[in-house]
């Protein structure tokens, strides 16, 4: 871990009773970058992220968010953080403006200082207009965005997504994303937990994977998918008949034979020159590929791969 | 990835935080500026603020008073009573309203912000006050009505007032505390039929020696008594005597028990 990580766990453990939900989890986040803590429900994540918010007291290991320990300094800690929780914790009596203004008064923003700031942020969110109904009225996008907004009042330097768009429509989750990205733009350290690995895909410089309280693997979007396996190449024949002799042909270079689709997906390094070697070669021999699709591996095959190799381990 | 090295349960605590006192007052005065807001917002808890009065006022003294024998008209001696169970209901709202803010989620914002701790708490008490001060006021202008007429100088009415004040925040704390605990909203509101019955077992209805065995030790031992004599006496011109200590030694009891509850769940509980 280096010097410039903002957020850093060391072996963090919780339990919860009898349930081991953190057994040991390392983490650390580079100063303006987009991390994602991605896994699927019950890995931790949440877990993780309350504390490193100071919400919650781990059972063992250290956590030092914006150069204080959680435990020793939570209130310095406190001053560094933005805090979005799974569930948009806005007050429903209260208006959206009267909801910001709240937060920046406790932040000591001063009664002219919060309206100016929330009265700019509520316009950058899309939320002008709805700012003076209450927050009850408001559909769910609106609430993780005022939700988010609220957040940022003070401006703090880390961030703290916890599934940020989770129930929302594609519209708001792809509004929501480019607010994140922005921020990170920003200079904005952010952790974000999210199921969806296209979100973290999409939006992550570094991706951490939790799965049982347990960090699996961790890297770039690129690097896991890379740790994962080759790219592929499918090939669809037209002829059953040349389906049938290319399958023969290549014989154990198949690894998988999809009859119906007449497709034969073989292993391929995504250059040019080795697409067109295997195609050169079904020319020479009088086989007629129709199409071709090359597949790239995804954050999904990088989950599936890692989770069901360590369930193979332990069984 | 390697996780070798746990170190132990950190064995260290935070070092209480300790505001500029400046600062955690405006924070208190922020939170309760959003309670006060919601007592305007949530008319069910206000209505029933108003309501409430008048309608165990006109039970007792038209329904239940034509039988009562106290001693003097039943108006005089049930309005203390009267007092304690709406503003010991009223207080124990404080329960729900907490519960629902960890709910749903905001207390969990709060607890994530650079605030004193207890503001959103102080806040919760500051509004429970006024809206029960408001309950009270009900209470009073009912009884003047249906014929109350007390016979206390300026020093007790303040004195009277100052009493309810300490009891509404008392209870407001103790629901606090229970509301932290609770494990729904639903549980939490239970809290209030305690301070809806009570009064019933107390000297605030009827004397306690007209009552079976078990319940006049009950009342003779629990705090609405002593309370309800002390108003009684401020209000007819008398002296609480010994009653008044005994009241705000309860009242002191319930506060700190509620107090120490709430500051310490507020701490551990999140949604």
């Amino acid at each position: 871990m280096t010097a410039e990580a903002v957020v850093e766990a060391t072996g963090l453990t919780k339990s919860f009773g009898d349930t081991r939900v953190l057994a040991g989890v390392d983490l650390a986040v580079q100063r303006g970058t987009i991390q994602a803590l991605l896994g699927p429900n019950g890995a931790g994540k949440t877990t993780t992220v309350r504390i490193l918010a100071t919400l919650l007291r781990p059972d063992g290991g250290t956590a030092r968010v914006a150069g204080h320990d959680v435990l020793r300094a939570p209130h310095l800690v406190r001053r560094s953080i933005g805090l979005t929780g799974q569930y948009a914790a806005v007050d429903e009596l209260l208006t959206g403006m009267e909801n910001m203004t709240l937060i920046g008064r406790l932040h000591h923003l001063g009664r002219a200082g919060a309206r100016r700031r929330a009265a700019e942020l509520l316009e950058r969110f899309g939320l002008a207009e709805a700012a003076h109904r209450r927050v009850r009225t408001y559909s769910g996008g609106m609430r993780r965005r005022l939700d988010l907004a609220a957040t940022l009042i003070a401006e703090p330097p880390v961030i703290f997504l916890d599934e940020p768009t989770t129930g929302l429509d594609p519209r708001s989750r792809q509004s929501l994303w480019e607010i994140v990205t922005e921020l990170a733009a920003g200079g904005v350290t952010i952790l974000l937990t999210t199921q969806y690995l296209e979100e973290a895909d999409r939006l992550a410089d570094r991706i951490t994977l939790l799965d049982e309280g347990t960090v699996i693997a961790e890297g770039t979007a690129e690097r896991l998918k890379r740790e994962v396996g080759r790219e592929h190449v499918e090939l669809f024949f037209a002829a059953a008949a040349d389906f049938a002799r290319a399958s023969a042909e290549l014989g154990a270079r198949v690894v998988r034979r999809d009859e119906p689709r007449r497709a034969l997906t073989l292993p391929t390094d995504g250059s040019a020159d080795e697409v067109r070697r295997i195609l050169d070669h079904m020319a020479a021999r009088g086989l007629a590929v129709a199409r071709v699709a090359l597949h790239r591996p995804t954050l999904d095959d990088v989950f599936l791969a890692l989770t069901g190799r360590k369930k193979g381990k332990a069984a | 990835m390697p996780t070798a090295t746990v170190p132990a349960r950190p064995p260290y605590r935070a070092a209480p935080y300790r505001p500029a006192p400046a600062r955690a007052v405006a924070e208190c005065l922020v939170m309760a500026g959003r309670s006060l807001r919601h007592i305007t917002r949530n008319p069910e808890n206000l209505i029933l603020a108003v309501v409430l009065p008048v309608m165990i006022m006109l039970l007792s003294v038209y329904i239940l008073g034509g039988a009562m024998n106290v001693g003097r008209r039943y108006v005089d001696y049930v309005v203390p009573g009267i007092m304690l169970l709406c503003a010991g209901y009223g207080a124990a709202l404080t329960a729900p309203v907490i519960a629902a803010d960890v709910r749903d989620g905001i207390v969990d914002r709060f607890r994530s912000l650079p605030v004193f701790p207890s503001a959103v708490l102080v806040g919760h008490v500051t509004a429970s006050v006024a809206r029960n001060l408001l309950s009270t006021a009900m209470v009073i202008a009912v009884a003047l009505l249906a014929g109350f007429r007390p016979a206390a100088g300026p020093g007790a009415w303040l004195a009277a007032l100052a009493l309810l004040v300490l009891y509404i925040t008392a209870v407001s704390w103790t629901a606090l505390g229970l509301g932290l605990l609770a494990r729904s909203v639903e549980a939490a509101s239970g809290f209030g039929f305690v301070f809806l019955f009570l009064p019933y077992v107390s000297s605030g209805f009827v004397p306690p020696e007209t009552m079976p065995t078990v319940l006049r030790v009950i009342a003779e031992h629990q705090p609405i008594t002593p309370i309800t004599d002390t108003l009684r006496a401020l209000f007819l011109g008398g002296s609480p005597g010994g009653d008044a200590a005994l009241a705000v030694a309860w009242c002191a009891g319930l506060l700190a028990a509620g107090y120490g509850t709430g500051t310490l769940a507020f701490r551990r509980r999140s949604r």
